[in-house]
């Protein structure tokens, strides 16, 4: 099978400091992949400059398109860039309140994307994020109330449920249940989940939180300083890990 | 993939004539401990093993002789250390110690199944769809893959009003027979299983050890740990004899 | 005319910026033209842009007619009118037909305008995705792609919270297929004669330094939804001075009891009718 998004020796500066640093990764259509490391190690610069959010300082991505054509993403111009965020990307941010309007109501956060691909039926986009709604468990009545209204998690369904209203290819995400309840953090896993396998998404997730990693994430790698110290299957890494790293981060974890 | 793709041609062609379809040589495993100030620990050392189709090897030895590592090294859970992990893949041979994590995951998907001693919990997940997940991974549709699914739980005798709820509270022989059927509702070729009875009941333990009669007649080959003697005795076409690395 | 004053009150290098930026903005209908905004005798929100590009447009022998909400006989028109008579000594109207340059705040006149005609409009605020999005940066961006899906955002909220598209003034369309525009606050009943008027449009924003256009003959559409089309008001009253029922009402309350009267917001429309009715 193809590789949907490819990523070749990605690295994004700040100044003198790395952000991350001589990066490759292949990503298929369907898969989940997990980036761990604690705070700072780069994860989240490397997802944004995979997402084409940073300019890389060296490096590249490559993005398969529906078409099958190949994407040189830093060739794109901020037209086609936009386009692909728009049509084919979803991005999901650790929080919400950085991804929704929140001035406007749930089913105009629902709604904007599909306005933004040009569809000009109140009734029909009003159907749509009704069955949105549904499908990440907020109530359909409360079409019309302001997500500021909303509790966090339900704040993050709705973001979820604002992206992949589009059915995008490929969507990243950005830590999407730190700060929230455990319990609320179990029902948003267990949509992205459901709804990863239902549309058949490719996904990177970067998230600090290795349990997460194991029960979404097929592959994983491991960051520290701004580098990929270990990568590979998630249960391995996770059960047999190799990296001095990787081995300190696991056996941190708290078990219940 | 089709149901028909399931049954897979691997299974067919072998099913005449047992060939090997594992062939575990100079395998070994040691463990470094990095913040145990630089340990090693040693598993595992040239393994040598040819399973065949329509066999049932079981691994014996004390507690330490690594007989579960073995299995996981095998599923790809621990990385080999030395040594080669072959198994007949689509009718290819494929060195999982070599294998690109892709590939391990396609065989896993298709010709290598694992049932371990405990499962997994996903939060929320119904035990019917935990079940039925497998399937619905390898291309059925979720009316018969749930159909299928009740079937098999409806025979390990898992009451029919747990079906619905996740598994995370069941007791333990339910959650164990939960995953014995997640881990066997897909035909592979190759079974990988670590003492999935542990915690059964004779009845379930019978049922169990059809289950995998019937995985043999239809041409997989069977690689288990039964610390039941009956068990063992009952499935068993092989032993193959493990005991603790002795350090040279 | 006071002759203390370079004619029509700003120096000719600003009128020359202006003219400059004008033509831009005739060349890009639609498109936000900045331009070096003078400080004039009036403050913000009176019509310091739409008073900048008049002095630009005026020569001699124009005619200026000035309007604020329809009528020309409010505060507003009527400094505006005195001061360019005073600083341009040009002659100035309160008859639509006989004017040559239309100042406007908020209308556009009933009386069907002519390709010799220019209406220059007073504009608040210039870009109509501001109130959804406050990064000029970003406006900038949004209209070099044409992505407006995000207007669209704002005709759902009405939609979903009155029911219809509840936006009656200032409502955005969409310049010769390309530049999403704010017509001013003019009512949407306005709107349809923003459509291939024969009359050029301009359109000036002081405090904000911009300025664009919708040269004549433009097509020029009002946003809408296909099950929520775009619609003008209507009134189930009749003016009650000319009996129009054709034209844009104010509502007018007469006295202490609360009495109210429904009359044509353009002065000069309705006391045309009246005249001929009079004849």
């Amino acid at each position: 099978m193809s590789a949907l998004l490819q990523v070749r020796g990605l690295s994004h500066h700040y100044g003198q400091r790395i952000g991350c640093q001589d990066v490759s990764f292949d990503l298929r259509p369907g898969e989940l992949l997990c980036i761990v490391g604690e705070s700072g190690s780069g994860k989240s610069t490397l997802l944004k400059t995979a997402a084409a959010q940073l300019a890389p300082s060296a490096g590249s991505v490559r993005y398969r398109q529906r078409d099958g054509d190949w994407l040189e993403l830093d060739e794109l111009s901020e037209a086609n860039r936009r386009r692909l965020a728009r049509e084919e990307w979803g991005f999901v941010t650790q929080n919400p309140r950085d991804g929704l309007r929140l001035n406007v109501s749930a089913g105009a956060n629902v709604a904007e994307r599909l306005m933004a691909l040009g569809m000009r039926n109140y009734g029909q986009l009003r159907d749509i994020a009704r069955g949105w709604l549904e499908r990440v468990e907020i109530d359909p009545s409360r079409i019309d109330d302001a997500p500021t209204a909303f509790s966090g998690g339900m704040q993050q369904r709705l973001q979820i449920a604002r992206t992949l209203v589009t059915q995008p290819r490929l969507v990243f995400m950005d830590e999407p249940t730190a700060g929230l309840d455990v319990s609320v953090q179990a029902r948003i896993l267990d949509l992205l989940r459901r709804l990863v396998n239902e549309l058949g998404l490719a996904a990177v997730m970067v998230t600090h939180d290795l349990a997460v990693a194991r029960l979404l994430a097929a592959r994983t790698m491991v960051m520290q300083g701004g580098r990929v110290v270990e990568t590979g299957l998630t249960d391995q890494i996770l059960d047999d890990p190799q990296h001095p790293y990787t081995q300190l981060l696991v056996s941190s974890v708290l078990t219940t | 993939m089709t149901a028909a793709a399931l049954s897979g041609s691997a299974i067919a062609a072998s099913a005449t004539s047992p060939s090997p379809m594992l062939e575990l040589r100079g395998l070994g495993k040691s463990f470094e401990l990095h913040h145990q100030h630089g340990a090693r620990l040693d598993v595992l050392d040239n393994v040598e093993l040819t399973l065949h189709a329509s066999e049932c090897v079981v691994l014996s030895g004390p507690s330490g002789a690594g007989k579960s590592s073995l299995l996981r090294v095998i599923y790809g859970n621990y990385r080999p250390s030395r040594g080669a992990v072959r198994v007949r893949h689509d009718g290819d041979w494929l060195d999982l110690a070599e294998a690109t994590p892709h590939q391990v995951l396609e065989v896993r998907r298709r010709t290598l199944g694992y049932v371990s001693q405990f499962l997994r919990v996903i939060p929320r997940v119904p035990a019917l769809d935990i079940v039925a997940e497998p399937l619905i991974e390898a291309g059925l549709s979720t009316p018969e893959a749930r159909q299928r699914a009740s079937a098999l739980l409806h025979r390990l005798n898992v009451p029919e009003r747990l079906w619905q709820l996740p598994p995370g509270t069941f007791s333990g022989g339910e959650q164990q027979r939960v995953n014995i059927a997640r881990g066997l509702i897909v035909s592979r070729p190759l079974l990988l299983l670590d003492e999935p009875t542990a915690s059964l009941d004779a009845d379930n333990r019978v049922v169990v050890a059809e289950l995998l009669e019937e995985a043999r007649a239809a041409g997989s080959a069977v690689l288990g740990i039964f610390h039941d003697e009956d068990m063992r005795d009952r499935v068993a076409t092989r032993l193959f004899p493990m005991r603790p690395f002795q350090i040279a | 005319m006071t002759s203390n004053y370079n004619f029509a009150f700003l120096d000719e290098n600003t009128k020359r910026m202006l003219r400059r930026a004008l033509l831009k903005a005739v060349a890009i209908p639609g498109y936000q033209v900045p331009f070096g905004s003078r400080e004039m005798p009036l403050p913000y929100g009176w019509g310091t842009g739409g008073i900048q590009l008049t002095a630009a447009l005026l020569g001699p022998d124009d005619v200026l007619k000035v309007i604020d909400q329809g009528a020309d006989d409010t505060t507003n028109a009527v400094n505006i009118r005195r001061f360019f008579a005073r600083v341009a000594g040009v002659a100035t109207t309160e008859r639509t037909t006989e004017a040559s340059v239309i100042q406007t705040r908020h209308r556009i006149p009933e009386t069907p305008l002519r390709e010799d005609q220019i209406l220059v409009f007073q504009v608040p605020e210039p870009e109509p995705l501001r109130t959804l999005e406050p990064r000029e940066a970003e406006t900038r961006t949004l209209h070099a792609l044409a992505d407006y899906g995000l207007m669209h955002v704002k005709l759902y909220e009405d939609i979903a919270q009155y029911g219809h598209i509840a936006t009656s003034y200032d409502y955005p369309v969409l310049v010769d297929g390309r530049f999403l525009t704010s017509p001013s606050p003019i009512p949407k009943f306005d709107n349809p004669k923003l459509d291939h008027s024969p009359a050029l449009m301009l359109f000036g924003a002081g405090r904000e330094k911009r300025l664009y256009a919708i040269p004549p003959y433009t097509r020029v559409e009002s946003l809408a939804f296909e099950d929520h089309p775009f619609e003008i008001q209507r009134w189930e009253h009749q003016c009650e001075l000319c009996g129009s029922d054709e034209s844009y009402l104010d509502e007018v309350v007469v006295d202490d009891r609360g009495s109210r009267m429904f009359v044509c917001s353009d002065t000069d429309f309705c006391g045309q009718r009246r005249a001929e009715q009079a004849a």
